[in-house]
């Protein structure tokens, strides 16, 4: 009896699981069938969900009017460099406060963190001032250096959550084997170490690949990433449903597919030290 | 060669004073024991040895040479952790190879000397997992394994054994002894666990609060307590203290005796009367726990069993051969 219960409950918890996830992806779902579909068809009403006149034409107007592949290389430069020049910075930073600790140490990883409640509308005025001034507006290196900053605190401190878990005696067994510090860093720490870096840099990367705010405004054509090249598509002019689902389809493609092979990473990142 | 000075060693963490002057010396290729209550500072004198940690003051001589300014790898030492501290993401040969890898030996003379300590210690089937699918008592060897290879002046233990199961803890207690005694290294060995001290040790260290309290064999420690508290942490069960009266007779502040040498008799003239409120029976000895009145609490040993159950009255006479006694200041007072 007791059997036949779990069975049916396991049943219901399964629909109802695949329930929720279809809802939640069911907007991306049509929006890549909008992006397929003709202006017409697109805010047709009722709409129609499968039998409409197929068409590729979004795709080949939207690469017409604005080349994707700028667009997309300066996401790739802007989300990898941010990510890379912050992992560069973090890693250090997190080691020492791990393996280190001061009396002030807790303080200083509230104080990064408290960097990021701050709304950054707060401070757009005077970082764009700076940025028309040194000449770093519409420039890759600029939005580089602005989401890498914007990002830091949390990678330091998911990297700092990560190296904390790994237990002390074992570095000062590599230290009584006779490894420097850099040693000890390759063939010790690093290894141990590897899935924590990965699901930090996956999830940086894809923070910066979606950051708007700060590409929005600070960059126009010449850095601008994919962010900007969606936004372009709700103009004055009017929406352009079918065309907009083309530009979104193909901005959020490459962090798709990356996202999918990635995604036991990413779960293994986020609950880290949640659930042991 | 592998001996060990230590000359008014001190240690503190900011205002607080871990090691408070210690000096010791340990000749080479003997087993020292270091031994006392959790929070002593048998580990971290331990850890300064091992160059783990700095030391405030004072200097730690081996072979005759002042390490206090040498890193650990090069003080010529090695370490088994409590935890056991093994490279997760190596095999076991990766394990006991590590330390001879970082020391630039060649390939084929480090697979020789992880085989020969692999064979030792009867890893040989294992070389080539990773701990995780290890047992407890595998990974400990394992950990000594990567100890033993370097071949160092002298091995230091922290607590090894007691994260196992205490079969387990006599068997590997046996095997850590026989393995000191045939490869004739010295080492450091810290623990809690008394019975570990007394049948390991060529000589132990009793700590306290930072201090040494005493040092010597664990018969010396047994039969000539230096103080107090070295009278009340060496032996199981306990010394049974006794102050007053009884004590000043003898001329004492406070006469100890062993449980083992207070003789049972039931009914018995003389010696101390009292009723018994505990007794166990463990078929080769028998404790009894007896409220003496004026002498308080005594505990009683007694060889074989005895048929005795709470509530029945005895008289324990202490043997006045092994009363041990004490001054004002808690110091042994010897004839």
């Amino acid at each position: 009896m007791a059997r036949m219960v779990t069975t049916r409950n396991k049943v219901i918890s399964t629909a109802a699981a695949w329930l929720v996830g279809f809802l939640i992806f069911f907007p991306i779902l049509w929006m890549v069938l909008a992006s397929f579909k003709t202006e017409l068809e697109a805010f047709a009403i009722p709409p129609s969900f499968l039998f409409f006149h197929w068409t590729t034409e979004n795709y080949v107007t939207v690469q017409e009017r604005s080349d994707y592949f700028h667009h997309a290389l300066n996401s790739i430069i802007i989300a990898g460099g941010s990510t890379l020049i912050a992992m560069l910075i973090a890693i250090p930073a997190a080691w020492s406060m791990a393996f280190s600790p001061t009396k002030r140490t807790k303080d200083v990883l509230l104080w990064m963190l408290s960097t990021k409640m701050m709304p950054p509308v707060g401070v757009l005025v005077p970082i764009y001032l700076i940025f028309r001034t040194v000449g770093l507006l519409d420039t890759r290196t600029g939005l580089v250096f602005i989401l890498c900053l914007g990002n830091l605190p949390i990678v330091i401190w998911m990297l700092f959550t990560y190296f904390k878990e790994i237990p002390k005696d074992i570095l000062e067994a590599a230290r009584m084997d006779g490894a420097t510090i850099g040693r000890e860093l390759i063939y010790v720490l690093t290894p141990m170490a590897v899935p924590g870096l990965a699901s930090t840099l996956l999830l940086n990367l894809i923070l910066a690949w979606n950051e708007a705010f700060w590409t929005l405004n600070l960059s126009t054509l010449e850095a601008a990433p994919l962010t900007v090249f969606i936004a372009s598509y709700s103009s004055p002019e009017g929406l352009f449903w079918a065309k907009l689902s083309a530009a979104s389809t193909l901005a959020i493609a490459p962090i798709l597919v990356l996202g999918w092979f990635s995604q036991r990473q990413l779960v293994r990142g986020l609950t880290f030290g949640a659930v042991k | 060669m592998g001996q060990i000075t230590l000359q008014g060693v001190q240690k503190s963490f900011g205002p607080v004073h871990i090691i408070k002057g210690a000096d010791l010396d340990i000749a080479d290729g003997s087993f020292v024991v270091f031994v006392g209550p959790s929070g002593c500072g048998k580990t971290t004198l331990l850890r300064l040895i091992a160059g783990l940690e700095d030391v405030t003051g004072g200097a730690i001589l081996i072979d005759g040479r002042n390490v206090v300014d040498v890193p650990p790898a090069k003080r010529g030492l090695s370490m088994v952790f409590q935890s056991y501290a093994l490279y997760p993401h190596m095999s076991v040969r990766g394990n006991i190879a590590f330390g001879l890898k970082m020391a630039g030996i060649a390939k084929d003379e480090i697979n020789r000397k992880v085989e020969a300590a692999a064979a030792t210690l009867n890893l040989t089937p294992y070389l080539d997992r990773k701990p995780r699918e290890l047992s407890g008592g595998q990974r400990q060897r394992v950990a000594i394994g990567r100890a033993i290879v370097r071949e160092p002046k002298a091995f230091l233990f922290d607590e090894p054994l007691s994260n196992l199961d205490a079969a387990l803890r006599v068997q590997m207690r046996l095997e850590v002894t026989r393995l000191q005694k045939q490869l004739g290294t010295t080492a450091i060995y810290v623990t809690h666990d008394q019975v570990e001290a007394m049948t390991m040790a060529d000589k132990i260290v009793v700590l306290n609060g930072g201090k040494i309290e005493q040092y010597g064999s664990p018969l010396e420690l047994y039969e000539k307590p230096a103080n107090l508290f070295v009278a009340g942490f060496i032996g199981s069960p306990k010394m049974n203290f006794v102050t007053g009266d009884l004590a000043k007779q003898q001329g004492a502040a406070t006469i100890g005796v062993r449980p083992e040498h207070l003789k049972v008799e039931r009914d018995g003239q003389g010696g101390w009367h009292g009723t018994v409120s505990v007794a166990e029976h463990l078929g080769s000895d028998t404790f009894l726990y007896v409220d003496a009145g004026p002498q308080g609490m005594l505990t009683a040993r007694y060889i074989g069993e005895l048929d005795l159950h709470p509530g029945d009255k005895v008289s324990l006479i202490p043997d006045p051969a092994r009363i041990h006694r004490f001054d004002d200041s808690g110091k042994s007072i010897h004839a």
